[in-house]
């Protein structure tokens, strides 16, 4: 099953990081989207897998008495989701008032902070 | 987006979502479920809300606004975490006790209001981001 | 050293930053007057010190301290002998006088009291340098010293000549301070010694040490650079930008001394050998004779003295790298002289300045019956630096003659060279003494008369002392001079010499320097024509060099960053990626790291279904011809994760898979409705190659490493210890949901505080109106 996933999870990556390497915003975007569920399955096949039984204790018992998934990643990628969530709200509100200040989606024509022909600084004292 | 049938139908099925979101957060730490899940199926709840009938209904219904909630929910986990404090235990160590409430036995916790203040946060903010989306997209 | 008297010592090192931290305010109080009550920090500190004066003149070393950083071997320590005495004495009894000075100077200028406030903190790491042991101690307090001397050169900031000789300052400085803490490191590591007086028991351990050169030389440059020897003389002129005071206290009488006191402190474990007899006799001549030949050329009083500085500078450097014992008596004697004569004849010229409104030596004349006090101090002083008989600088001139003699072609090399820079050195002192008071009076821009108290009180008091010191030398060479000589030569040393002359060669070579003074001075006019045509004539000099060598350190930076900072996110993004790959490949090839070829997995075929369903995805984002495809493909990718994680025993992950994929379905569709953009790639064939080459790259690179990963074996401690204690401790059967509010109930603290801030960030990135002004038009 890991092996799969190493590979399911290259496969994310690949396809994330070909969206963001793309000049248009939307792309990046969606790209980065992506990218988070492929981190994600990482931590998640990092700490192995284990089929169909959740890490939660019977009601008799005070520990779990058979072998069940890895609660640890589960836990890290819980908060993971909900904040890399948040995060790309931000990110798409934020590409979408640069998209109406600047009349532009593509990262080339975005030169506000580095504009394009900076004169050298100052070389006096 | 905004037929007979969803308008109708929106206002039930988010009260019904909240009411399930609130059993997800109670139930969340014996069983599946917990503070984020919770949050998160509420503020799905109340973004179909505001696309189905606009988002001033919304915010008339929270009576709050959603940033608000979100801070006094950050408040509640900081504030459980800091009841410690009077046990002279590290900070946010769970402390636990039960009470009884019309003769059941209840077990309340800071952990609980540690959750519960998970749940606001996450209500909070996402609801407020889909408010405002939603607001330009109708405004 | 008692606890008692360590304990006043300490309080003693730390008045002066106290003071500092007054002096705003009691300035605000008593304006002026305050120097008055500042100048008894620095006196009462002097008093503390002169304490020592007896039990240092009989031979002993006091030292003392605290632990500073136990567990590093570093402490704040002290080391008191007759050098450190004989500094702390100069500190603070000129120090007394210079803020007494200053109160007069500054009189009504608005931040008198930032000034009083900067003076005393030099004044208090001044005094920390010199009687610093541990390495540590010294090395704060001299980059202390390169900061203060920033701040006081800058002081009148809303001129560019002082911020730039400030810089220049702080550069030249700074960059000899890191040379001097390298230095100090590798003495550390090749004697084991991490303090001087450490390093001063270890004799020759050090001299032995095949790290002796590197050590000496970067111990040198951090000396040569405090010290202004040539060819990094050209900070100090230019620091005349500073007001008066400073140049008198800081850039003559203390600071620009640091860098000999290190040589003189160093001298017992550093010198005799070859390297050291050398590099300091040529380095400190050299800077002795440029010093006064660009002196020469000045008019102006200040840089007059300020260039008459560097020579002096440079004759101390070359007595103390001469190598006998004389040679060093005459160092010591030398530089108390200096700092006597020195500090005085600023003084003067800055009151002459004040009284007049110029300091432009032919354009003064004829003060004498306008100002006399401060013409009596000016004659006290240029006395002393001429060397004449009777003055303390006299004892210090005939001790030079005596020390470097006939005896090699080498020292009479020496004395040649000591000969001219002491004749030009006596011009130049009687030229800033004598011209602007002598003669016709002239019109000058301000009309003179005689300064405050506080101004001339200063200058006469240390010209005087020049004479009284020389008059009583058996009492100043029991308590001064002979502690300091053995201090500096690391063996006990007497020194007799008396101001009344006795024939010999030395008063012969007096003489002749006398006389070659006289002629200097009164040719003055006419050598400084000569000097300026061949001045003007090099047209180059290590000053303007530093500003070619900042434009040119602007201009790379500037051409650097423009190649890095292209200011194209997809370079950016290429960059990255290409180093996350090499990052994760390179070790893999160089270490065989690659992971075992695993065997085909065997899973249920509705597992295959969810895999591929998620690469479907993907792979239709990637392809998709419209927003709504795009947006409808992201949603399935997501739900096949979610998938995922309820078929691998994850509900709680499942649950919020979904939910949050939802959401992001909505808000991507609300945002992106509005958006008339279209998904679709509008990258060049060739360019698309690159970034699947690199995008591929990356993703199996990552696999790669998950597989390799996954093929160790499994440490389960921490799971196991959640999953023992969840129910035991934290009363919770659902173990992710106990380790997500209890046992990491911090880590979610803070996760649930950044989820409202990025919601706080979005409010207010939508709500933000724009600050263009043609929108703003279009709304009024």
């Amino acid at each position: 099953m890991e092996v799969a996933l190493s590979v399911f999870v290259g496969i994310f990556f690949a396809v994330a990081i070909y969206l963001m390497l793309s000049k248009h915003i939307i792309r990046i975007l969606l790209g980065v989207s992506i990218f988070g569920n492929a981190v994600n399955l990482t931590i998640f096949t990092v700490g192995r897998v284990v089929r169909e039984v959740p890490p939660i204790i019977p009601e008799a018992l005070q520990t779990p008495d058979t072998i069940t998934a890895n609660p640890l990643p589960q836990a890290l990628i819980l908060t993971a989701i909900v904040i890399s969530f948040s995060f790309f709200a931000f990110l798409l509100v934020l590409a979408f008032r640069t998209y109406q200040e600047l009349g532009t989606d593509d990262t080339d024509g975005m030169r506000v902070a580095e504009p394009e022909g900076e004169p050298l600084p100052p070389l006096g004292y | 987006m905004r037929t007979l049938i969803f308008r109708t139908i929106a206002p039930y099925l988010t009260s019904l979502m909240v009411l399930f979101s609130i059993f997800v957060l109670l139930r969340g730490h014996n069983d599946p479920g917990g503070g984020f899940i919770g949050g998160l199926i509420a503020a799905s709840a109340f973004a179909i809300y505001g696309i189905a009938c606009g988002v001033s209904p919304v915010r008339r219904a929270l009576y709050f606004h959603p940033m608000a909630i979100s801070g006094f929910g950050l408040l509640l986990a900081a504030l459980a975490g800091w009841m410690s404090l009077f046990f002279e235990v590290p900070f946010l160590t769970g402390l636990w006790t039960t009470v009884s409430i019309l003769g059941l036995p209840v077990d309340l916790s800071t952990v609980l209001f540690f959750d519960i203040g998970v749940y606001l946060v996450v209500v909070g903010a996402i609801t407020s981001i889909a408010l405002a989306l939603e607001e330009r997209e109708h405004g | 050293m008692t606890a008692d008297s360590q304990w006043l010592t300490f309080l003693a090192l730390m008045l002066p930053f106290a003071a500092a931290a007054l002096a705003p305010f009691l300035t605000k109080l008593l304006r002026h007057n305050a120097a008055w009550v500042l100048a008894i920090a620095p006196a009462l500190m002097f008093l503390h010190f002169s304490g020592f004066l007896d039990p240092v003149s009989e031979g002993r070393a006091l030292a003392g301290g605290y632990a500073w950083i136990p567990s590093l071997d570093v402490d704040f320590s002290w080391y008191l002998d007759g050098l450190s005495v004989t500094f702390a004495l100069l500190i603070t009894g000129i120090g007394t006088l210079i803020v007494l000075y200053s109160g007069g100077y500054l009189n009504g200028h608005e931040h008198q009291g930032r000034f009083f406030s900067f003076i005393l903190m030099f004044m208090g790491s001044m005094l920390g340098l010199v009687v610093a042991d541990s390495f540590l101690t010294l090395f704060v307090f001299w980059e202390l010293t390169s900061i203060t001397s920033f701040l006081l050169i800058g002081f009148d900031h809303s001129r560019s000549g002082s911020r730039r000789a400030a810089l220049q300052a702080l550069i030249v400085t700074g960059m000899g301070g890191l040379s001097l803490l390298a230095g100090l490191l590798v003495i550390w590591g090749a004697t084991g010694a991490s303090s001087l007086s450490a390093l001063l028991a270890t004799g020759d351990a050090l001299r032995e040490a095949p790290l002796y050169l590197a050590a000496l030389l970067l111990i040198l440059g951090g000396a040569f650079t405090k010290s202004a020897q040539f060819p990094f003389h050209f900070w100090l002129p230019n620091a005349m930008e500073a007001p008066t005071p400073v140049s008198a206290y800081l850039h003559s009488a203390t600071m620009v001394k640091a860098g000999v006191y290190l040589v003189m402190r160093l001298n017992p474990v550093l010198g005799e050998t070859v390297a050291w007899e050398t590099i300091l006799p040529v380095f400190g001549g050299t800077t002795l004779i440029v010093g006064t030949f660009l002196a020469v050329r000045q008019t102006d009083l200040k840089l007059m003295l300020a260039y008459t500085t560097v020579a002096s500078l440079g004759l101390l450097v070359m007595l103390t790298g001469f190598g006998s014992h004389k040679a060093v008596e005459a160092a010591a004697l030398y530089l108390v002289a200096h700092s006597l004569f020195k500090g005085a004849l600023f003084m003067v010229a800055g009151l002459v300045d004040h009284e007049t409104g110029t300091r432009d030596v032919t354009r003064l004349g004829g003060l004498r019956s306008a100002m006399p006090v401060t013409f009596a101090a000016a004659v006290l002083a240029a006395c002393s630096m001429g060397g004449l008989p009777l003055f303390f600088g006299f004892l210090a001139k005939e001790e030079i003659y005596a020390a470097l003699g006939f005896a090699s072609g080498w020292s009479a090399a020496l004395t040649l060279v000591a000969i001219v820079g002491n004749g030009l050195m006596f011009a130049i002192g009687f030229a800033v003494a004598l011209k602007p008071f002598l003669g016709a009076p002239v019109e000058t821009p301000k009309h003179a008369h005689e300064g405050p108290v506080l101004l001339w009180l200063g200058p006469l008091v240390l010209g005087g002392l020049g004479l009284i010191a020389a008059l009583i030398s058996t009492v100043s060479h029991r308590l001064i001079s002979s502690p300091m000589s053995s201090a500096i030569a690391g063996e006990p040393v007497t020194v007799t010499i008396s101001t009344v002359p006795h024939i010999g060669m030395p008063l012969a070579l007096s003489l002749v320097t006398v006389g070659f003074g006289v002629a200097a001075f009164r040719m003055l006019g006419r050598l400084r024509g000569v000097m300026a045509s061949v001045l003007n004539a090099i047209g180059w000099g290590p000053d303007k060099g530093f500003d070619q060598a900042l434009a040119a350190t602007t201009k790379l930076s500037f051409g650097v960053t423009r190649i890095i900072q292209s200011g194209r996110l997809d370079y950016y993004m290429t960059a990255t990626f290409i180093a996350l790959a090499a990052a994760l490949l390179i070790p893999m090839i160089a270490f065989g790291e690659f992971p075992a070829a695993p065997a085909f997995p065997a899973m249920p075929f509705y597992e295959w279904i969810v895999l591929l369903i998620g690469v479907i995805g993907v792979g239709a984002v990637i392809y998709a011809r419209d927003r709504l495809t795009a947006i409808v493909s992201l949603g399935i990718q997501g739900f096949a994760v979610a998938l995922l994680f309820m078929l691998l025993g994850a509900p709680d992950l499942s649950f919020t898979q979904f939910m949050v994929e939802t959401l992001s379905v909505v808000i991507l569709a609300l945002v992106m409705t509005r958006l008339r953009l279209s998904p679709t790639d509008h990258r060049p064939t060739s360019e698309k190659i690159g970034d699947v080459l690199v995008a591929g790259t990356c993703g199996a690179a990552l696999g790669l490493m998950l597989l390799r990963v996954t093929q160790v074996p499994f440490n389960a401690e921490l799971s196991e210890f959640f999953a023992a204690n969840s129910r035991v401790i934290a009363h919770g059967r659902n173990i992710v949901n106990v380790i997500i509010v209890d046992f990491r109930g911090m880590d979610t603290l803070g996760e649930i505080a950044v989820v409202m801030i990025t919601g706080l960030a979005i409010l207010a990135l939508v709500r933000i109106r724009s600050a263009k002004p043609a929108k703003a038009g279009q709304e009024s």
